[in-house]
């Protein structure tokens, strides 16, 4: 499939068809879908329903009984979460959420709309469990679950970030997030699945990290990074692994390790933590941060997320520090003390080593951000940085979605930029665009595969114009972000929108600036790029 | 007819149908039925219906924590936090309360409002830009109709009892502080009016909107719009006699039903309206009134990392635990030099 011209998929069209929307029928053009699973992920996971189909396929062989499955799960999940309930409950379709969706401002579907998105399966929902709905159908939005519905189901809730954007302009609070995860896992459990999330998932069930890397090969690509360090920086990074005993265990999604820019952030870290002289200590096993069993259902975000204090109790460490990654914190953040239904004890309330902080916020976490322990080295003056080593890079910073609206995370990651930027080198995107309004990548939670490019550059068209703005308007040519998923999916978007703009961590930033003791001359960033300056005077380091 | 089309006519068409029921019924002499058993009726469905909800609501349990964080996390004591960030992100049960009533009285949420147009870009004349800006309307709309609603239903209250208690009187005057006509005009008659036009409109106006919208969205427009007219006809135009009505609801209240003389058809319509949007109450989307106190994205503190949330149907999940791992990975692993728990015995077995 090819790609349509950026000028092409610019052209948005925002009107809707002519017929009523129970009516229509997506239409799967590939390039607007993932491809379905393959069976042999599932059956890694004791997923129910393995088999070989194809999305494009008329038939995509449910189980007999398909449909008293999907009904039951409703049931099901009715009882269990209030949310859904609620929200099925109390939309008054007053459209407030429509134009918040970047998909919708993306593709044009009004079923992108969030409020349609949830009619789809609302409209179930009427018809099966109220009886204003069993009486009077579809004049009250009510419609029968039958197989084109459930393809309908598919096509819509795969395109969806479960970004929650919607969920902060809606007068309730109606989050299509939490009905998308909850209409995933109906979709599950008649077997249909999208590969590229079902292949992370038992991936990082089976092994460690979604790109299914053995232990050898997790410490083969760190290790090669730490050596990366040396050559450019003089200073060797050491690693430990599965160190029993170390005080701090570290986290980290594996786009850190495995793909650039992801792997110069995490260059950035081992940089921090030796020049910390830290306790630290990676796990091959609870090697994945970013938690792909939260895009499928709750049940599987758990059963993933539970390595990360399994390991924490092996080995003994004091307490957990988290890289940078949103739905990884997302979910630290939602769900994962409760989802282990106790404090869990056997780690201690996390204190900075380096300044005696006690992270009162994670007391009963034990895991604490890596933009949280930075930002607190900065501010009780323990780094010594020159900002001058980024003097090449005009930065606007893109707030990722999860750690925005699942969390709250915006001025730490501000106040390091601050801190490692030369000053004036800071934008910001303009304010509706930024902060709790933020726009996703267009990629996330599961549907940055390949075979998905159109609906992804669709998706992140917001933000790509958001960028494109400041770009053109402050020369900004780095997009900074605290989300590995970021770093996959947004150089992608911004080749194809905004080519001019690179992507990077922020902690790549924090270890450009780093002074160590004793490193030898630096002419180059991480990423071997030339530095401002060099050739001209005398090294990086005179401040001004 | 089309899918719109459609859907107003239904919804239209129930509106006039209930108005010929309720006037032809009273021409028929069903007073009675109009005047007392409906009213009762409506008054049964209206709070059997919402307790019903609320406590199917209540007693489903919010597994996880989800608030919708719009505002800086409490972290560190020096990271700063503005008054809207604790609103928006509140860290304890006390702000959680000054979000709800931010959310209840002030329609927060909606304030926030943007609205998003694609225009073309000069500079990349092939190319199209999306702008957004900050949009009041829907917030203005919504809260001007809401407002005037609750005024009208208090100003109402003066029915209920006797004397007129002294807020109620006061409100009143205060509604009625433009006195151009006689009798004393409410600014509130006016207001609701137009906010549900307004709320009308848009849905017609906007081709998105209109294609979400249902006929269970126009049929509570065009029925409330149906009973502000009939009041206002009532009041300013076809009087009808207003001690004759208080006696018909101070008899209600008071479960001596009388039905007295001399009350218009034109009252037993409005009255019949406002009984069917009571009944009609729990089994629509007007539940948005008691449901937005229970949305967990909105009632919940963000204090996840230092308070523990439990979920009552929490289980154990089947994971894969490390001595499995390692069982798998061993030979690999010692001969890498990553820490194992068991020594491997011998070097056969190794994957990929
Ligand atoms: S903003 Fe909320 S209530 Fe309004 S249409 Fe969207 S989901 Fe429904
Ligand atoms: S969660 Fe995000 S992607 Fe999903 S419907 Fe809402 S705004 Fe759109």
């Amino acid at each position: 499939m090819s790609l349509p011209k950026p000028e092409e998929l610019a052209r948005v069209n925002y009107q809707p068809p002519a017929r009523g929307w129970m009516e229509v029928k997506p239409d799967f053009r590939p390039g607007t879908y993932c491809n379905a699973a393959s069976p042999k992920w599932l059956e890694w996971i004791d997923y129910p329903y393995p088999r070989a189909w194809s999305v494009a396929d008329e038939d995509w062989q449910l189980p007999q009984n398909w449909k008293e499955i999907v009904l039951e799960g409703m049931e099901d999940r009715l009882a269990r979460f209030r949310s859904l309930k609620l929200f099925f409950d109390i939309c008054v379709r007053c459209g407030a959420c429509a134009d918040k969706c970047h998909f919708f401002l993306g593709t044009g579907d009004p079923k992108n709309m969030p409020v349609l998105r949830a009619e789809l399966l609302r409209s179930v929902y009427k018809r099966y469990f109220t009886r204003i709905g069993k009486a009077l159908g579809e004049i009250v939005g009510a419609r029968d679950l039958d197989e084109k519905v459930i393809k309908e189901w598919f096509y819509y809730l795969y395109q969806c970030t479960i970004c929650r954007r919607c969920s902060l302009f809606c007068p309730y609070g109606i989050d299509m997030a939490e009905m998308t995860l909850l209409g995933r896992e109906m979709l599950a459990s008649v077997g249909l699945n999208i590969d590229w999330a079902l292949a992370s998932v038992a991936q990082c069930y089976d092994k460690g990290s979604h790109i299914g890397a053995t232990p050898q090969a997790f410490k083969d690509m760190i290790d090669f990074l730490a050596e990366e360090n040396e050559r450019i920086t003089g200073i060797k990074t050491p690693v430990s692994y599965n160190r029993k005993g170390a005080e701090i265990l570290f986290v980290t999604p594996s786009g850190d390790y495995f793909a650039d820019p992801g792997t110069f952030t995490l260059m950035g870290y081992l940089l921090l933590f030796t020049y910390l002289d830290l306790d630290w200590t990676f796990s091959t096993y609870a090697a994945e941060g970013g938690n792909f069993g939260w895009f499928v259902s709750h049940e599987m975000g758990k059963r993933l997320n539970a390595k990360i204090y399994h390991e924490a109790e092996r080995l003994k460490v004091k307490w957990i520090l988290g890289g940078e990654c949103g739905h990884m914190w997302r979910v630290c953040n939602q769900y994962m003390p409760t989802w282990y239904g106790q404090v869990p004890s056997f780690l201690e309330v996390p204190v900075s080593p380096i300044t005696g902080t006690v992270f009162e916020n994670a007391r009963v976490h034990k895991m604490v951000h890596i933009s949280e322990f930075t930002a607190d080295l900065i501010r009780h003056n323990k780094l010594k940085l020159d900002p001058q080593r980024n003097a090449h890079i005009k930065l606007t910073f893109h707030d990722s979605c999860n750690t925005a609206r699942g969390m709250g995370i915006f001025e730490e990651p501000r106040y390091i930029i601050q801190h490692v930027l030369p000053e004036g080198h800071f934008f910001e995107m303009p304010p509706n665009t930024i902060r709790e309004k933020t726009f996703c990548c267009g990629s996330s939670s599961g549907i940055n595969a390949n075979e998905n490019m159109e609906l992804r550059m669709q998706g992140g068209f917001p933000r790509a114009n958001a960028v494109r703005y400041v770009h053109e308007r402050y020369g900004v040519n780095h997009l900074g972000c605290i989300c590995a998923l970021d770093r996959a999916t947004l150089p992608t978007l911004l080749q194809y929108w905004v080519p001019e703009v690179d992507v990077t961590g922020i902690t790549e930033l924090v270890g450009n600036a780093l002074v160590f003791e004793g490193e030898i001359e630096r002419t180059t960033d991480l990423r071997d790029r030339d530095l401002v300056g060099v050739g001209e005077q005398e090294g990086g380091e005179e401040e001004e | 007819m089309n899918f719109t089309q459609r859907h107003i006519t239904v919804a239209l068409a129930a509106v006039l149908g209930l108005i010929a029921v309720a006037y032809v019924g009273v021409q028929g002499n069903l007073q009675l039925l109009f005047g007392v058993v409906v009213p009762y009726l409506a008054l049964l469905l209206f709070f059997e219906g919402i307790i019903y909800r609320v406590i199917k609501w209540a007693r489903s349990p919010v597994p996880f924590k989800i608030p919708t964080t719009a505002g800086q996390v409490k972290s560190l004591p020096w990271i700063p936090r503005t008054l809207g960030d604790k609103l928006d992100n509140p860290e304890s049960k006390a702000w959680v309360f000054g979000r709800m009533a931010l959310e209840v009285l002030a329609f927060r949420s909606l304030f926030r409002n943007t609205r998003t147009e694609l225009v073309s870009d000069p500079k990349f004349p092939e190319k199209a830009r999306l702008v957004h800006w900050s949009y009041k309307w829907l917030w203005l709309g919504a809260i001007a109709f809401h407002y005037a609603f609750l005024i009208i239903v208090l100003r109402h209250l003066r029915f209920f009892f006797e004397p007129t208690p002294q807020p109620i009187a006061l409100l009143s005057e205060i509604d009625g502080f433009w006195q151009f006509f006689i009798p004393t005009f409410y600014l509130t008659d006016i207001i609701i009016v137009l906010a549900l036009l307004y709320l009308l409109g848009r849905r017609l106006a906007n081709a998105n909107l209109r294609y979400i919208t249902l006929a269970s969205d126009y049929f509570p427009l065009f029925l409330i719009l149906g009973i502000v007219t009939t009041g206002i006809l009532m009041r300013y135009f076809f009087k009808t006699d207003i001690t004759a009505v208080k006696q018909l609801v101070m008899g209600l209240v008071s479960l001596k039903p009388v039905i007295p003389a001399g009350i218009s058809p034109l009252f037993y319509v409005h009255l019949f309206l406002v009984c069917v949007l009571l009944a009609y109450f729990p089994y629509s989307k007007l539940l948005h009134a008691p449901g937005v106190f229970f949305s967990p994205t909105r009632n919940m503190p963000g204090n996840n990392r230092w308070e523990l949330h439990v979920n009552p149907w929490n289980y154990p999940v089947k994971f894969h635990p490390y001595m499995e791992y390692e069982d798998q990975f061993r030979d690999a692993m010692y001969e890498a030099g990553i820490p194992v728990e068991k020594e491997p015995e011998t070097a056969e077995v190794e994957e990929e």
